[in-house]
């Protein structure tokens, strides 16, 4: 197990960098993710031109893993519809927590950075939180989420 | 006694005068000789739990192997042997911090249920709504929880002295929170998160004065320190077992038996009792009417171990050694760049709470665990003293005394990876 698996360059340029970190004052729908006992923060952004995610930011504090997560998150879900953001967040849950993932990682982008995380399972929960706050936010939630 | 009794927990090895012999003590703990993704262990996570000697591990075996029934009932050899033990232990207990008696000693799962017995069975009964309870900022949730569940069920006010930026309680705040309805102050002897020395004794005098109980949290105390509950002049003092190398699942409460004597069972069931119809029940004498049900006899038995082992030592030995490296420690990380130490207080226990600038802590722990290094993340179950430095989490070294000078150059070491890979 090498720790550069789960901090890749991808991750750490992520995290240094993060795309789409800004509030979205016309947002369509929002979410709080907060996992209290890391400390992990975030607040997702959704704008819906009808099907489609039409934009989508975030903001918030938390470690590498999970500002990394949520970044890359917003980059491969900002166009597509509803629908397919739900399928992704299906394929990356099995991708982050089963060691026997059927998903090719080739066929998720950039967001297969992210497949060395189910070797530290302490950590599974930093990466899934902005995903869980995306499903929040397209359902309409209001109540925080968290994935402790 | 029987020859199958187990044999007295052999001293360790460096006991004479003098500063601790720290390699024959490592030598005493099995696990410190075990790796961690491919290097020796380095346990700097001695707050959250403590690492077990040979002795108390053998303790505890040789109880099981050869001396156990169930305590205080039955006429045969193994419950009389099993009775004798766990009785030895709450002797040790007593001695251990200066209790009057035995009387005084309450086993119970640990710090938090200490807490709750007093908060239940000595606070509940008492307070009425407007009533205050006074609590520092610096408080683990145990010393929090308990008090608001009991303000919610009377009506008491919870009401919190704040701390100041070196993480010490404000003690002139203090001077003006207490007053004519505080019921009860109740202090974290040692803070869990910062380390921060408590210096209780001021404040136990100021609300003596006023007549108003103290319950001390010594969770993180006990084992760093010799503590005397009659010196102190507290009412009630909690402590767990597996922060002072005993087993988990037990700990103390020691309250002042007058106080003990007045309060209500907390818990009914077989063992508190000395007679029980279904008209009415007659409570069993002190301790035992805290001690419902079968207790944790081999954690009790594992925790007179423990005691031993600390005794043997020496507990201002103990106290000299972690403030050595206490003081390695923060000079070696105040040269980390970028490093920022949260919790500064003059007195400390071997505590270093910190942030790294561009590295968030939960990083840190997976970096420095991949070096074999075990700190601590997060809010440390005191989230309102992460609220108060507004920092969502910390890194926590904690040392005991079973630590090395080069651990401290080992942690040094891996915040650099640390650093380089993320910063």
């Amino acid at each position: 197990m090498d720790l550069k698996d789960l901090y890749r360059d991808v991750i750490v340029d992520h995290n240094r960098n993060p795309r789409n970190f800004r509030p979205m004052p016309d947002a369509s729908a929002q979410a709080e993710g907060f996992n209290p006992l890391c400390g992990d923060r975030l607040t997702l952004f959704v704008r819906l031109d009808g099907e489609r995610i039409g934009d989508v930011s975030f903001q918030g504090s938390g470690c590498a893993i999970s500002v990394a997560s949520a970044s890359l998150l917003t980059e491969s879900v900002k166009g597509r519809t509803v629908a397919e953001a739900e399928q992704l967040f299906t394929r990356m849950h099995e991708l982050l927590t089963r060691q026997d993932a059927a998903v090719d990682p080739a066929t998720l982008g950039k967001l297969a950075a992210l497949s060395g995380v189910r070797e530290f399972p302490a950590r599974v929960k930093c990466a899934s939180l902005c995903w869980h706050t995306l499903d929040a936010a397209l359902h309409r939630e209001r109540a925080p989420v968290s994935t402790e | 006694m029987s020859a199958a009794r187990p044999a007295p927990a052999p001293a360790p090895e460096a006991v004479t005068g003098g500063p601790l012999d720290i390699a024959a003590i490592r030598a005493d703990f099995p696990v410190l000789a075990r790796t961690v993704n491919g290097r020796p262990l380095c346990y700097l996570d001695n707050a959250a739990s403590s690492q077990h000697p040979r002795s108390v591990i053998d303790t505890v075996s040789r109880y099981y192997e050869t001396s156990h029934a169930n305590v205080h009932r039955g006429v045969h050899t193994l419950s009389q042997e099993a009775t004798d033990l766990f009785e030895g232990a709450r002797e040790k207990l007593r001695r251990f911090i200066n209790a009057r008696s035995t009387k005084e000693i309450v086993f119970v799962r640990g710090t938090t249920e200490a807490i709750n017995l007093v908060a239940q069975s000595y606070a509940r009964p008492r307070l009425r709504p407007g009533d205050e309870i006074l609590v520092s900022g610096l408080e683990h949730h145990a010393n929090i929880v308990p008090w608001q569940m009991l303000c919610e069920q009377t009506g008491a006010v919870l009401r919190v002295i704040p701390i100041t930026r070196s993480g010490e309680v404000d003690f002139e705040a203090f001077l003006t929170l207490i007053g004519e309805r505080t019921c009860l102050l109740a202090l974290a002897h040692v803070s869990n998160a910062l380390g921060t020395v408590v210096p209780v004794e001021r404040y136990i005098r100021e609300a003596r004065r006023r007549g108003i109980p103290v319950l001390l949290d010594g969770a993180q105390a006990v084992p760093h320190m010799p503590v005397d509950v009659q010196a102190l002049d507290c009412d009630f003092y909690c402590f767990s077992g597996h922060k002072m190398c005993g087993p988990t699942g037990i700990g103390v409460l020691w309250g002042r038996e007058s106080l003990l004597e007045a309060m209500p069972p907390w818990q009914g069931g077989g063992d508190m009792i000395l007679a029980v119809s279904f008209e009415r029940t007659v409570y069993n004498e002190l301790p035992y009417k805290f001690e419902a049900g079968t207790p944790h006899i081999a954690g009790a038995i594992g925790l007179g171990a423990a005691v031993d082992y600390l005794e043997a030592l020496g507990l201002e030995r103990i106290a000299a050694a972690e403030h050595e490296l206490l003081a390695l420690a923060t000079e070696r990380l105040a040269d980390v760049p970028g490093l920022t130490i949260i919790g500064t207080a003059p007195e400390k226990a071997a505590v270093v709470s910190f942030t790294i600038e561009g590295v968030h802590p939960h990083d840190l722990g997976t970096i420095l665990d991949h070096e074999g290094v075990a700190i601590r993340t997060g809010h440390h179950c005191a989230m309102p003293v992460m609220e108060f430095f507004g920092v969502p989490a910390t890194a926590r070294a904690s040392f005991a005394f079973y630590n090395t000078r080069a651990e401290v150059d080992r942690l040094v070491d891996a915040l650099d990876v640390a650093r380089e890979m993320l910063g």
